[in-house]
């Protein structure tokens, strides 16, 4: 009888790109849901748009590199990325904004580094930041959170749409009226303008560690991401890197001066900390690979958020943490090597 | 009885992997009767190849040497049943590349008569080390957990180191395969009973046999005979059901917390590791006389109908043994000689069982394997290498092609055990990828070598030929200086004697 030939191991994986990124789609249910509870429908405006221009530009350089679109597409890369952007815009954003994010993500940042596996920078933080450059105004412009406030304006669904779709709300509402500061912003301008973070902390605009509303999107986002780490989706590596990185530091400063510094909660529950430590940073194409180089990575990325929050000119920093240590990547897989079995040191036989 | 221990060393990554073992350990090994035709290759082991010692017609008797062992490392092979030699030639066998192999081919006459032995069988214990060594050797038996090193040059050469331990490798962690629970099972006193003449042989005090703690009827069939031996110099080791803990430097890193250096062999660090059907070989020949001519294999899989543990003779086709099982279901895919991780796929089973072949695994297309996409870098397989490698980073290398940095990032130090590829989402075939890269670097290591030879030659050679050309001008330059200092006498001689000549030869014309 004749038989197949094909190479060792003869059990196939169960392991598969586009099931991981599917379970990563799935852990951010929860906190959809509640940001649309919060702020309104915008956020799924935004994932539309960016799921999109997205998917359009993964197939269009799929096309133009003469590689089958199919695949590309059916490891939902493009939509994690497409969905990360919406995360990271404000509810209230120009589909124009959204579309720039989207295409730098894919064309740019992707594709022409070589597409999926082969991209330096992470997509979504790449193109998120290409608009936080070029669209100031638009990507500063946060409204409340539903949190019962007198002189709350809950955006409608056609409100939202409008202003979507055209950058103007409708004639009987003006931005002020119903923009806020996003509490890192809040909390940065108050500092800076002598109040202790005691008095900041006492606002109704602030709830237990971060603002009032936003931390629930935080905690939702965190047990997504805790989800991710039961399922080994994730390891734990890079989302305690990043805690440990944004801890120390605030903590240390926040027990020196408490007054002059922010509490280490508020910056664990405010802004993309958690976004970012479970779904941003942990994107494995543009991370450390070894386990020591992620913990190293996440650590750097902490520690450039807090500088950034603390000592930056923006409001929230990790777009730019993220991007920065994407540029340490390669110095920090040769330094972080494992030792070999067999090997004293990394490289080095035993007794040589 | 010493109970079982647990205290072990710590072994990174691994798998726990669906053990399918169930299948092909539920009744008795089964004995495969004599075949028609036995075909037995004349290289079963790693070295040299043994040199025919029979004739094509001739007559032999089961247990007579048909090949001997030449060489340094080498093994002899045996008749595995009486008949007469009806072919030397080239036949299909499994190897990594296929291919055909040197085979002696027997006609059996079915009496199945066996050789009497040329010697009478002595107690081990009044055998020097040397002789035993020697005896072992002419049983042609090898490491019969799948590296058919011949296992007196194994012997011999950890007998001049330092030993601490002899590890009995009972772990056989690899899925499908039982062959070594099933012979712990019903021979523990052959395999213990090897153990005793291996410790003899090497001048060890202690030996671990180390057992996966799924085997539970092993390991009791063990630790009974060890209660019935009272020999203290014998401890069972329970290891963990962890993938690869079964390949023999994971084995000693397991047992006794010392990791193989990189490049080495477990006598550097003390110990020599044999598989228990290979300790129940040498019990077989040297107390009963028995040669390697027979093993026990698993044959199983969803593509046979009844899967199990057979002992069958060296050079029985592989369809023969399929055959004595049942046959195959209708849905047949792949033929792997060997276990699931590691084996090797072969095109046609009209190949013979060597002394290497544990398993006989035949798939279904149950087994669906995707197509291959790119790295996404997750890093999973780094989590399970029992190595502690990278293989996202090798692969990366192996891809550019980057020799230095394959070295730097241990390539050579992969034992190829394929728990990467089991863990990939994107479904890349790193171990074969890394198989080849292996491949690859070694070729280039010896083009190197051959280019340094060819280079060495080259420098000899110009160097000859300018010593020659200023040997030559030393001379020249001697004679003109001698026909100087000669002056005209010597001239004129010369012109005489040529004048003369002129004068004798009468010339053509």
């Amino acid at each position: 009888m004749e038989f197949a030939r094909r190479d060792a191991p003869f059990i196939a994986p169960k392991a598969n790109v586009a099931s991981i990124m599917r379970q990563v789609l799935y852990a951010l249910m929860p906190a959809t849901i509640v940001y649309v509870w919060f702020f309104g429908a915008g956020l799924v405006f935004n994932m539309l748009i960016a799921i999109m221009f997205c998917i359009g530009g993964e197939a269009g350089m799929m096309l133009a590199r003469g590689k089958s679109i199919r695949v590309a597409l059916g490891d939902f890369s493009a939509i994690v990325t497409a969905i990360i952007i919406a995360f990271a815009l404000p509810p209230l954003t120009p589909w124009w904004v959204t579309a720039t994010a989207a295409l730098f993500g894919i064309v740019v940042a992707k594709h022409l580094y070589g597409g999926l596996g082969f991209n330096i920078f992470n997509p979504a933080m790449a193109g998120y930041v290409v608009v936080l450059v070029a669209f100031p105004v638009h990507l500063n412009f946060w409204v409340a959170p539903r949190i019962g406030d007198l002189d709350y304006h809950y955006v409608t669904i056609f409100e939202t749409l409008s202003y979507t779709l055209t950058g103007t709300l409708p004639d009987y509402l003006t931005i002020d009226a119903i923009s806020r500061a996003s509490p890192l912003d809040a909390v940065k301008s108050a500092l800076s303008t002598m109040h202790t973070f005691a008095e900041i902390h006492a606002n109704p605009m602030m709830g237990d560690f971060g603002g009032r509303g936003w931390e629930w999107i935080s905690n939702y986002i965190a047990m997504g991401g805790v989800w991710l780490l039961l399922k080994r989706i994730i390891r734990w590596h890079i989302p305690l890197g990043v805690f440990a990185g944004l801890l120390v530091p605030s903590g240390l400063m926040y027990l020196i001066e408490a007054g002059n510094h922010a509490s280490p909660g508020f910056y664990l529950f405010s802004g993309g900390t958690m976004l970012c430590a479970f779904f941003v940073a942990t994107d494995p194409v543009s991370a450390a690979t070894s386990p020591r180089g992620r913990f190293v990575y996440g650590v750097g990325i902490g520690f450039l958020i807090y500088a950034i929050r603390r000592w930056g000119s923006y409001a929230d920093g990790v777009a730019f943490a993220v991007i920065l240590m994407n540029m340490a990547v390669p110095a920090i897989d040769y330094l972080t090597r494992p030792r070999i079995v067999g090997h004293i040191k990394h490289g080095k036989a035993p007794g040589a | 009885m010493s109970a079982p221990t647990f205290d072990l060393g710590n072994l990174h990554g691994g798998l726990r992997m669906p053990r399918r073992k169930d299948k092909s350990n539920k009744q008795p090994i089964q004995q495969v009767p004599v075949p028609q035709q036995l075909i037995i290759p004349i290289t079963q082991h790693v070295g040299d190849p043994a040199q025919v010692v029979v004739g094509i017609g001739e007559r032999v008797l089961k247990g007579q040497l048909i090949a001997e062992s030449d060489g340094p490392i080498s093994a002899p092979v045996h008749a595995s049943s009486s008949g007469k030699v009806v072919a030397i030639e080239p036949w299909p066998v499994s190897r990594r590349l296929g291919g055909n192999a040197p085979c002696i081919i027997i006609e059996c006459d079915g009496e199945d008569r066996a050789i009497e032995l040329s010697e009478p069988i002595t107690p081990y214990e009044s055998l020097d080390q040397e002789i035993l060594f020697q005896k072992i050797l002419q049983g042609g038996i090898v490491g019969l957990g799948g590296a058919v090193f011949p296992t007196a040059q194994k012997l011999m050469h950890a007998s001049i180191t330092p030993l601490e331990h002899l590890v009995l490798n009972g772990i056989e962690c690899e899925p499908y395969i039982t062959c070594d629970d099933m012979l712990m099972r019903e021979q523990a006193n052959e395999v213990l009973g090897g153990a005793q003449i291996l410790m003899h042989a090497l001048g060890v005090e202690h030996c671990f046999v180390a057992v996966e703690s799924d085997k539970p009827e092993a390991i009791h069939a063990i630790a009974d005979v060890m209660t019935a031996l009272q020999d203290d110099r014998i401890a069972l080791k329970q290891i963990p059901t962890i993938y690869p803990s079964g390949a023999e430097d994971q084995t000693v890193q397991l047992v006794t917390n010392k990791e193989v250096p990189t490049g080495g062999l477990p006598t550097d660090v003390g110990c020599v590791v044999q598989n228990v059907g290979t300790a129940a070989a040498v019990y077989r020949w040297i107390c009963k006389g028995e040669p390697l001519i027979s093993r026990v294999t698993t044959v199983t899989g969803d593509g046979i109908t009844a899967p199990m543990n057979v002992s069958a003779r060296i050079g029985t086709t592989v369809a023969d043994i399929i055959n004595f099982v049942g046959g195959y279901t209708e849905n047949v895919h792949h033929l792997v000689i060997g276990g699931p991780m590691t084996g090797r796929s072969v095109t046609t089973d009209r190949i013979p069982l060597v002394k290497a072949t544990n398993c006989i695994l035949v798939m279904s297309d149950e087994e669906q394997f995707g197509h291959e996409q790119p790295c996404i870098r997750c890093g999973a397989c780094a989590s399970v290498c029992p190595v502690q490698l990278l293989p996202q980073q090798l692969f990366w290398y192996a891809c550019a092609d980057n020799e230095a940095k394959l070295r730097g990032y241990g390539l050579m130090d992969c034992i190829e055990c394929g728990c990467c590829d089991l863990v990939c989402p994107s479904h890349i075939p790193l171990t074969a990828d890394f198989r080849m890269a292996k491949a690859r670097m070694r070729e280039l290591a010896d083009e190197k070598a051959r280019a340094e030879r060819s280079r060495q030659r080259y420098e000899a050679h110009t160097e000859r030929l300018e010593k020659e050309q200023m040997l030559r001008a030393q001379q020249l330059e001697a004679q003109k200086q001698a026909a100087r200092e000669g002056g005209s006498k010597a001239i004129r001689d010369i012109l005489e004697r040529t004048s003369k000549k002129d004068a004798q030869d009468p010339g053509e014309d």
